[in-house]
């Protein structure tokens, strides 16, 4: 029988996925794989969890790795630890209000409003709208940037001879990109955006300095202050000068947990702050 | 080469403005009365989706600042204006545009009904059908937001006097939208909202 003759009975022995039976069986056999890379379901299966977070409560565990991205749903109340887990990643983070997109992270605001260039704790990422959108609880990193921005597709193309969203350095900004399009939002929805783990500070004539030595086991515990979209790419800042696309796993961790009481020192940090407490509590008829 | 005014206009204080630059035009806005914020988005003319970024513009040159010699880029790293000339020294594109919801925090609930910046882009953009969404960190021309080491800012009393101007030479099309800062509670100007006038230039071979 030659090997080219299209029977059933040749296809069936020279595969295992020549038939519909056998093509769901071999994609049901890959069940149980693990990459390194990859989200947890549900979450309360996941291991190494913050101490004392019930499984029950958790609602997100997702590794990204270098280029990855992913993108989630957060309720108020929610904490998010983003844990750069060796110590070179670089999270672009955007977050939108979930009900009402038009309401996003406004850099410029959080900046001028707190009167503070540098991210860090007892901060908040504010919106547009004068809201709190979510407080930084713990930064053992310290080390962030609100003035540069996502990496883009020519920048990474000159740097690491490709950048692609199908290649081997994808920029953060087409990752975002990809984030925000699958709930429906497009590159109008994408002003600047924030990085963490990886800094720029300023000189006295205004030029930038990046900070980037690798913090191994850095984390950030942000709580979601109203309900959140939030999209994370991990991709090397587009200061970092080495040639290497380096970019280490970044773990993202989120569970339910209680909402901002009135007493919160965060809440009550700041005069401005408080007032986008208020602005923000103003959303939901009042401080929960 | 001579050139020739395309275009000749007094913007009122705390009024919005918007229109197209052409490609190879030259924009100049001139503080008339000195420290007069001018906040300003630009936009592709032919695409509005892609507009200014603050962020592109700050990393591809390296500092914060906006003088004469910056591109500024847009979000596709495209170039939309490049500064030609600037009598002022120094531009701010960190501190955003007030806006009545940004006022209440810096100021208190008081503040909230006054007019600001973003009521003025919102404006200007309706007609276009252009929106909130296309609202980004913009530039604050003779606006001062020094940084401190320690990361500290702030809108400080301005640098800039009367008619000293910026010298925007479009690189491509580039819908230009303004708004004349009303703000009265900080020093972006000087406490006392006043006119810019806005010159468009093109050249003309002999």
């Amino acid at each position: 029988m030659s090997k080219y003759t299209r029977t059933a009975e040749v296809l069936t022995l020279s595969s295992t996925t020549a038939t519909t039976h056998g093509a769901r069986n071999h994609a049901r056999a890959q069940a149980g794989t693990r990459a390194e890379t990859q989200p947890t379901l549900p979450a309360g299966d996941a291991v190494d969890t913050p101490a004392g977070v019930a499984a029950a409560d958790m609602v997100w565990d997702e590794i990204i790795g270098a280029g990855g991205y992913a993108v989630h749903l957060l309720p108020r109340g929610a904490r998010l630890r983003l844990l750069d887990l060796e110590g070179d990643a670089c999270a672009a983070l955007m977050i939108h209000r979930a009900d009402a997109t038009a309401e996003r992270l406004n850099v410029a605001d959080t900046m001028k409003v707190q009167w503070q260039a540098y991210l860090g704790p007892g901060m908040v990422l504010l919106s547009d709208m004068g809201r709190v959108m979510a407080s930084i609880l713990d930064d053992t990193s310290a080390r962030h940037d609100a003035l540069c921005g996502a990496s883009v597709t020519a920048g990474n193309a000159r740097r690491y001879g490709d950048g692609t969203v199908y290649g081997p350095s994808p920029a953060a900004r087409d990752r975002l990109l990809l984030a925000l399009a699958k709930h429906g939002l497009t590159r109008r929805d994408l002003p600047p955006t924030i990085n963490l783990f990886k800094g720029v500070r300023v000189n006295g004539d205004g030029a930038l300095t990046f900070e980037g030595d690798p913090i191994p086991g850095a984390g950030v515990t942000l709580r979601a202050e109203m309900d959140l979209l939030v999209s994370v790419a991990n991709c090397p800042h587009r200061l970092d000068a080495r040639k290497a696309y380096a970019a280490t796993p970044l773990r993202l961790t989120a569970w339910r947990g209680p909402l901002t009481p009135p007493g919160d020192h965060m809440r009550n940090g700041t005069p401005e702050v408080l007032r986008a407490f208020q602005n923000a509590e103003d959303l939901i008829g009042g401080a929960s | 080469m001579s050139s020739r005014v395309i275009h000749d206009e007094v913007v009122a204080a705390r009024a919005p403005w918007s229109g197209v630059v052409r490609a190879g035009q030259t924009l100049r806005i001139v503080d008339l009365a000195g420290n007069q914020a001018a906040d300003c988005i630009l936009y592709n003319a032919h695409d509005p989706d892609e507009r200014y970024s603050a962020s592109d513009t700050i990393a591809e040159q390296g500092n914060i600042f906006l003088t004469t010699g910056t591109r500024l880029l847009s979000s596709e790293g495209n170039v939309l204006m490049v500064i030609t000339d600037d009598t002022c020294g120094r531009h701010d594109t960190i501190g955003g545009a007030c806006s009545q919801e940004s006022n209440t925090l810096r100021y208190g609930h008081h503040a909230k009904h006054q007019h600001a910046c973003v009521e003025n882009f919102l404006t200007t953009h309706a007609p276009r059908g252009m929106g909130k969404r296309d609202l980004v960190s913009n530039i604050n021309w003779f606006m001062n937001v020094p940084v401190e080491e320690d990361g500290t800012l702030g809108i400080v009393d301005g640098i800039s006097a009367p008619g000293l101007y910026v010298d925007l030479l479009a690189e491509m099309d580039t819908l230009v939208a303004i708004s004349n800062c009303p703000q009265i509670n900080n020093p972006c100007n000087g406490f006392d909202p006043t006119a810019i006038r806005l010159i468009i230039t093109e050249s003309v071979t002999a």
